[in-house]
């Protein structure tokens, strides 16, 4: 590979990591050449999967598109589809070792199978260009394919079929249950579900954390300048609630929605910063010292409410509408809450001040 | 017409030839075999993915499955801006 055909190449002194070609475009000529993928990751795959886990990057972890064989994969060996994101490849290949197979890779600008299909990049279109593009219909005599379960809210069957001639099977949610599948011949329901447990849960911690953290932390030192310790430590902990407890505890926390399984988990820790303020002497009367824990018991809690709703973003459950409306019921809420928690803060701080 | 209660799924039972695709592609269930045409089985489940409908040849399913990110939604809601997508490459 010429070094100017890695211009805007997006995975810089990747080149050895599989697939040879992973970085930049083919030359024109040898474009529709079946590219070599293997089953094996290298430590440097692993070392950019927690990197994109952490949220680093992680749309620039693109695979080139098109066709890849797997193993000693010959015309009458399976065909599975993917999408062109670094993680869905690598879970695919790495769940066929030992498999002789085609890899289909489409163009989803490095998104995943699940987001892209939403947006339609993976989708029928895509597909079937791909399909022309690689020559498929040269290199197997088989017309079938097999398209992830997650793939369908973007990919027509019966399109696709009428398009191409290749009839799609739709296969498990997970890569890791393919092998299975393609010996059985079909998926059991178990296959089929979205199960999101705490494995799949506690992997989104980073990603969530990223984009969370530097607000809480901002929230908790203001916190700190205005009020002290314990406001600073109560924020901290609602944030933490939120970011962890939620993920781990969701099944748990007795509440349908995700914003009132927050609060569930905001309210504990707002308890328990009221009580220290509570039972911290700070020389002043009991009322001052109700007035603020008051303030922490409002305004805590839709820290965490509000962290937990964002989650919903990230989880395959709620449906739109279920979401639509649990924004309108609660961040009102969450809002007011704020507020009240804020004044009355303020206004024991003023007191204080008056007394002083 | 058989609707859901929490959410937009719509199914046509007429017009269903039997062809268990939505079964297939349904990853929450909400379908199940029921004799000559499939049944709403579980429709408070569906998460309005839009799979089930845009994998049915026959039409008999409809779903407002918008762009299937709730990270937008929430956006949208949030900032009153319509739900075009997350734009965050970072998500799900
Ligand atoms: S996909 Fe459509 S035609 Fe086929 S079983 Fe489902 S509703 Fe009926
Ligand atoms: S929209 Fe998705 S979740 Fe709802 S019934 Fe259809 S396939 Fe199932």
């Amino acid at each position: 590979m010429k070094e100017e055909d890695n211009a805007g190449c997006s995975c810089h002194g990747q080149k050895s990591a599989t697939p040879d070609n992973a970085c930049g475009p083919a030359p024109a000529s040898n474009r529709n050449e079946i590219k070599t993928a293997t089953s094996v990751l290298t430590f440097q795959d692993k070392l950019t999967h927690v990197l994109a886990r952490l949220g680093i990057r992680r749309g620039g972890w693109r695979v080139e598109p098109g066709l890849y064989r797997l193993g000693d994969a010959g015309e009458e060996s399976p065909v599975l589809v993917t999408a062109n994101y670094k993680l869905s490849f690598d879970a695919l290949r790495s769940a066929l070792s030992g498999m002789d197979a085609f890899i289909l890779v489409l163009d989803t600008f490095g998104i995943n199978v699940w987001c892209a299909a939403g947006k339609g990049t993976f989708g029928t279109d895509e597909l079937v260009s791909r399909i022309e593009s690689s020559r498929l219909a040269d290199v197997v005599t088989t017309r079938r394919m097999l398209v992830p379960q997650l793939g369908t809210t973007g990919v027509a069957a019966h399109e696709v079929k009428a398009r191409s001639g290749f009839k799609v099977d739709y296969g498990p949610v997970r890569a890791e249950d393919i092998p299975e599948f393609l010996r059985a011949g079909k998926a059991t329901p178990e296959m089929r579900r979205i199960r999101f447990d705490l494995r799949d849960r506690v992997v989104l911690i980073p990603v969530e954390a990223n984009q969370a953290l530097p607000i809480a932390a901002g929230v908790s030192l203001a916190a700190y300048i205005a009020d002290g310790t314990i406001a600073s430590a109560g924020i901290a902990g609602a944030a933490i609630a939120g970011l962890v407890g939620v993920p781990v505890l969701l099944p748990w926390l007795p509440a349908d929605e995700y914003s009132a399984k927050g609060f569930i988990l905001g309210g504990i820790v707002a308890l328990a910063t009221a009580g220290t303020a509570l039972l911290s002497d700070d020389g002043s009367s009991l009322t001052l010292r109700l007035m603020r824990a008051a303030s922490y018991v409002l305004a805590i809690p839709p820290l965490t409410a509000f962290i937990a709703l964002n989650f919903t973003g990230a989880t395959p459950y709620p449906s739109p509408s279920g979401v639509r409306k649990e924004i309108f019921r609660y961040v009102p809420v969450m809002a007011g809450m704020t507020v009240t928690g804020i004044i009355v803060n303020v206004a024991q701080k003023i007191a204080r001040m008056r007394k002083g | 017409m058989a609707k859901a209660k929490v959410n937009t799924l719509e199914f046509d039972r007429d017009a269903c030839n039997n062809c268990g695709m939505c079964i297939t592609v349904c990853p929450h269930g909400v379908f199940a075999e029921d004799g000559r045409a499939v049944r709403l089985a579980d429709p408070d489940a569906c998460m309005e993915c839009g799979a089930c409908a845009l994998n049915c040849s026959q039409e008999a399913i409809r779903v407002d499955s918008g762009v299937g990110c709730a990270n937008a939604m929430i956006m949208a809601a949030l900032t009153g801006r319509k739900e075009v997508t997350c734009g965050c490459d970072s998500c799900c």
